[in-house]
């Protein structure tokens, strides 16, 4: 990707983010948000964040892959696991990671 | 008006527990993006300009895989759009403020401030209206410093590291650390099941509209299984 367009990529993004980050900061400050449009906000973290990671961890090699094969699988069940009761960052990714190499290693 | 200087320390105190987390955060997408072939100053550059982690590190992935700079835009914005609902929930608080209060305010958006200054400003110990930014601010720059300090150390290792483990399944962790607090009901859950099914599915899409799919689908099906979740209380209660 030349410099250019990588420049120009992370401004647009760079601008297009602040834009979302202000919205309501800077127009509303004088009238409320319509319920249903807080209501939708609300589901946005979820259905991006998880659309970001169950594709990596459900596929492997370009088709989807719910075997015990799928050593991403395993690993992200085990990392979900200690997300779930730790909520701990740093203890989520040594479990994933941890399990990752210790798969690969064994198998 | 002066410093509230307690509201302040309240800020960065209640965001110190959770710096530890941003750490390794800041420090992968730094290694990402320096792995991914992007020059250090660049990559220094996109972390101050855009300032979202997992955007960051989407259209790192997305660079690898070489694609097209519009689907790195449009997908690093779905990514940033629950930006806008931090937004909406923080404008009331900041209704009064000038401008040039806001936009700074603004800037420093992310979760992990968010998060702490919602608490406090639904739930917390009471604080002067005219005073709130204060506490906002003071958890909102420290995580951003941290969040700077920690994409420099990373982008300097990616820079002088060679890479020898494959760090790329570091980003879904990541991701996945980010998404379990979301879960906070049985709505958000379907919500996040329902796009990461249509996102898994729809992952061969072109231009990275399986993304799209996802939080469309991912929104309707958290908004039905809320009204539904209503409905049935409203039966539930009618009966008894």
């Amino acid at each position: 990707m030349s410099s250019t367009s990588l420049w120009l990529t992370i401004l647009a993004i760079g601008f297009g983010t602040f834009c979302l980050r202000l919205s309501f900061i800077h127009l509303l400050a004088r009238a409320t948000v319509p319920a249903l449009l807080q209501q939708a906000l609300r589901f946005v973290p979820p259905a991006v964040l998880a659309a970001l990671v169950l594709p990596a961890i459900l596929r492997s090699g370009g088709a989807i892959d719910v075997s015990p094969d799928n050593v991403r699988l395993v690993a992200g069940a085990f990392a979900a696991g200690v997300a779930w009761w730790t909520r701990n960052v740093l203890l989520t990714l040594a479990t994933g990671m941890g399990v990752l190499w210790l798969f690969k290693a064994i198998f | 008006m002066a410093i509230p200087r307690r509201v302040l320390a309240d800020g960065v105190r209640d965001i110190a527990p959770i710096l530890p987390g941003i750490v390794p955060f800041g420090m992968i997408s730094g290694i990402a993006a320096v792995d991914a072939g992007i020059p250090p100053g660049t990559a220094m550059a996109m972390s101050l300009i855009v300032y979202a982690g997992a955007a960051q590190l989407a259209t790192v992935q997305l660079i690898v895989t070489g694609a097209l700079p519009v689907v790195m835009v449009l997908t690093a914005l779905i990514i940033n759009l629950r930006f806008a609902m931090y937004s909406a929930s923080l404008a009331p608080h900041f209704r009064h403020l000038p401008l040039r209060w806001r936009w700074p305010l603004a800037y420093m958006l992310a979760d992990q401030a968010y998060a702490v200054a919602i608490t406090r400003f639904t739930h917390g110990e009471h604080i002067l209206a005219n005073q709130k930014h204060w506490y906002y601010f003071g958890a909102a720059v420290v995580m951003w410093a941290t969040w700077q300090l920690s994409s420099a150390a990373g982008i300097f290792l990616g820079a002088n590291v060679p890479p020898t483990w494959s760090l790329d399944f570091a980003i879904p962790l990541t991701f996945m650390a980010l998404l379990v607090p979301t879960l906070r009901d049985n709505a958000a859950v379907i919500a996040a099941l329902t796009g990461g099914a249509v996102a898994t599915i729809a992952a061969g899409l072109p231009f990275n509209f399986g993304l799209v799919l996802a939080a469309i689908f991912g929104i309707g099906a958290g908004l039905l299984a809320e009204s539904m979740r209503h409905r049935h209380r409203n039966r539930h209660e009618a009966n008894r």
